[in-house]
């Protein structure tokens, strides 16, 4: 009843081709959009702000760059936090060596240096496949660890190896105050989020669809491979690498390479299984699902064990929160093995025969 | 709809549950924030730290009511030593309490650099005692952090000044080799440049044997030392793979009387697990060692078995839950020292900022507090925030820590002028102006 598009007539093409073709829909997106940026901000706290929106959105960004690439395009990879790495670190290399640069192009050149690597490695996978393919990206992941900690010029020769990220000046503009770093942090994610969904019904998301349910078929009908796993490749690598600026800058502000460790890489993989493969929206619920239901856990515990009568200390909670988490995982991979859109669309089914179920 | 009832049932019970849970602050509280890690791979050491912090700051409010009569509140946050989760319990505890969170001690490296740059947009003090970064010694650009009781410099500097005392003299490290398995991490990394400059200037060789974290993993590391024959090996790491070292030394049947850790790798946890193996294994001393110094009767008397209190009479008096107390104490004595100026009132970060630039123990003070023994005198200024840069050797006797060595002082001439030129590039590439130290009271 409520979300149903009886009626919606499309009289013209532009109409037929609308992103979200469905009225709902764009009231939907509008609407949390308008919640984000007008309403979040006065409500917000700065724990909600830094701690949990600033975090989830990037992940979210950086699990759409891998979803394009293992959702869409079916190449899994694992390397995924080397091209966090590599962005964050070419940023990093831009700001201090050219400081007249503005932020957002040092970000830009970022996600651009990490996709011309994204290419580079991207070339295996016209011959490999699949597990070997992983293989081969996951040795991506260990050598740009190995490289951003032991060349000295990628960190400019501090002692440590951790290096800090710039002030965040924006056309004299700086995002000091938490709040501030999460308007940053929204506008560039839902830019991209935009970016990417349009990507993704073009002819080259078609051709990555295409690539990713059979290539010898999509060879076939015309579609050259290196062309669409190359594009994969760079597209995906340039929105990690966007992903891993924001990361170091935004987020940590100083970083050394463990924050791009292969952790991080597995990090965005379940939060894109758990989120859906090959959907965008699925992005931001794995990112959630995987960023704030631990905090939730660790801070929920407590008070639930005291309702009934029982103080657990701190490493009990963590274990706990461990556990639970992981069994949630299994859960939810069971329960919906096609992930948390997935659990979203079949809502939307069953609004749209409520209150009629047959 | 049922399955989605329950979960919002679930959910609102859980958000009922946190806020009928949070105890109502009183206005005389002083807010202590403690980040800690009881779980994975660093735990067998974070555990008898954050236990001696607690117990401390128990000891005080049931002792005395308090530091001044306002009631120390502790929170532990469990970071497992990871950085992004570190962040997030700093974020999580620095506005709690009536006047915010008094200081942290992020009791990582990786975080420490993490809220370097978030301490001053907060005006929070970290503090980093024997940890964090070598050159935020300098006071007049690192305005917010202290690394008190001496940084990885000193120790690397302390380190090479007993090893060339066991050589004969620093003249006879010439042509030595050195090597440094260390943690891969901005912790195992901060002692190489002394070290480098050292190798320089005194002519040995230095090798370094980078470890991944988390550290059980050493084996193609031990083979290059059986293969290169190093004269001593400096030991820099953490947790697990402190223990871990000590065995695979014995499984190449390198002399661990030969080995000589930093402080952070000459606890019992690190030992213990080698059992015989140890035997001979050295390391520093962040000034105190093992064994009980006065406190120690107060705390088992008001802490130990209390409410919260996790710790066990026999671990009373381990190296690390001894460094748990002297963090502690530095802290509340900060405050305390802050109080004097203030009032006594829960205090801001920016206040106890002021009370740990001006923190003066003296040799009266220590024994007042029943750290005699323990810690020399120790002063904080604007331009020194690590206040004493002397430690001793202990060695393992395969039941109990040894001190074989006298007080070492590490060389300023050498360090200082590191410190200036590391902190004069930070705050360059930072735009800080440093501060006029001989303006500051």
């Amino acid at each position: 009843m409520f979300y149903r598009e009886a009626g919606q007539y499309k009289t013209s093409y532009r109409a037929d081709m609308a992103v979200f073709p469905i009225a709902q829909d764009r009231l939907a997106v509008g609407a949390i959009l308008v919640i984000a940026f007008f309403v979040l901000p006065f409500i917000g706290t700065e724990y909600f702000f830094s701690s949990i929106m600033v975090p989830t959105l990037i992940l979210a960004l950086a699990a759409i760059g891998l979803n394009i690439l293992v959702g869409y395009c079916g190449q899994v990879s694992l390397g995924s936090g080397a091209f966090m790495a590599i962005g964050a670190y070419a940023a990093y290399n831009f700001a201090i060596r050219v400081p007249e640069l503005p932020l957002l192009l040092v970000m830009l050149l970022g996600g651009g240096v990490s996709a011309m690597v994204g290419i580079v490695f991207g070339i295996p996978s016209l011959r490999i496949k699949g597990f070997y393919l992983a293989v081969a990206t996951l040795a991506a992941q260990f050598f740009f660890d190995w490289l951003f900690a032991r060349v000295g010029w990628f960190t400019n020769y501090t002692p440590s190896g951790a290096v800090f990220a710039p002030k965040l000046d924006i056309f004299g503009w700086t995002a000091d105050k938490p709040v501030e770093r999460y308007l940053l942090v929204l506008a560039i994610v839902s830019l991209f989020a935009l970016l990417a969904k349009n990507l993704v019904r073009g002819h080259v998301g078609r051709q990555w669809m295409a690539i990713r349910d059979m290539d010898i078929a999509a060879e076939i009908i015309g579609i050259r491979p290196m062309y669409a796993k190359l594009t994969a490749f760079a597209v995906s690598s340039f929105i990690i690498g966007v992903a891993g600026v924001l990361w170091a800058f935004v987020h940590l502000g100083s970083w050394e390479p463990l924050a791009f460790n292969i952790d991080r890489s597995f990090q965005l993989l379940f939060a894109i299984i758990i989120g859906g493969l090959g959907s965008i929206a699925g992005c931001f619920l794995g990112a959630a699902f995987m960023w704030i239901l631990p905090i939730f856990l660790d801070i929920a515990l407590p008070p639930l064990g005291q309702l009934v009568g029982w103080t657990i200390d701190k490493a009990t909670v963590a274990h706990f929160a461990l556990m639970i988490f992981g069994a949630l995982i299994v859960f939810f991979l069971i329960v919906e093995p096609h992930g948390l859109a997935r659990l979203w669309s079949i809502a939307k089914e069953k609004l749209r025969l409520w209150p009629f179920p047959h | 709809m049922g399955v989605m009832g329950r979960w919002a049932a679930a959910a609102l019970a859980a958000a009922v549950g946190g806020a009928a849970a949070l105890p109502a602050l009183a206005q005389n509280e002083q807010f202590i924030p403690m980040l800690s890690y009881r779980t994975g791979a660093y735990a067998p050491n974070g555990i008898p730290f954050a236990n001696g912090m607690g117990d401390y700051y128990r000891m005080i409010n049931a002792r005395d009511g308090g530091i001044n009569g306002v009631k120390i509140v502790f929170e532990e946050c469990e970071t497992g030593y990871a950085t992004d989760k570190g962040v997030e319990c700093y974020e999580r505890l620095k506005a709690k309490g009536p006047t915010g969170a008094a200081f942290f001690n992020p009791l990582s490296t990786g975080i420490t650099f993490a809220l370097t740059e978030k301490a001053p947009v907060d005006k929070i003090p970290i503090i980093t005692m024997g940890y964090g970064r070598s050159e935020s010694r300098n006071g007049a650009v690192f305005t917010w952090n202290f690394p008190l009781l001496g940084t990885y410099w000193s120790a690397a500097n302390i380190a090479m000044q007993h090893i060339a005392k066991e050589m004969g003299g620093l003249d006879n490290l010439k042509g030595k080799k050195i090597a440094l398995v260390f943690h891969d991490s901005p912790y195992g990394k901060e002692p190489i440049p002394v070290l480098v400059e050292m190798a320089k200037r005194h002519g040995f060789e230095f090798i370094q044997l980078p470890v991944t974290h988390p550290g059980v993993e050493q084996k193609s590391q031990w083979l290059q030392i059986r293969q290169q024959r190093p004269d001593y090996v400096l030991l820099w790491g953490w947790g697990v793979m402190n223990s871990t070292s000590v065995k695979e030394a014995a499984a190449v049947n390198f002399p661990r009387d030969k080995m000589l850790g930093v402080w952070w790798s000459g606890a019992e946890p690190d030992v213990l697990p080698a059992g015989d193996q140890s035997k001979g294994y050295k390391a520093l001393m962040l000034q105190h060692g093992s064994g009980k110094f006065p406190v120690h009767a107060d705390v088992l008397k008001h802490a130990v078995g209390k409410d919260g209190s996790q710790s066990k009479p026999e671990d009373i008096g381990d190296v690390l839950y001894n460094r748990g107390l002297v963090n502690a104490m530095l802290g509340v004595e900060a405050i305390r020292t802050a109080m004097a100026k203030f009032g006594n009132k829960p205090l801001t970060g920016e206040q106890v900022r002021w009370g740990l630039e001006n923190l003066n123990l003296t040799e009266e003070r220590l024994k007042a507090l029943g750290f005699e023994g323990a810690l020399k005198p120790l002063k904080i200024t604007c331009a020194d925030h690590e206040g004493a840069r002397s430690a001793r050797v202990h060695q393992w006797d395969g039941a109990k820590w040894n001190v074989i060595s006298d007080w070492y002082t590490s060389d300023d001439a050498l360090i200082g002028p590191m410190v200036r030129d590391t902190s004069d590039k930070y705050a360059k590439e930072k735009n800080i102006a440093p501060r006029d130290c001989s303006k500051e009271s």
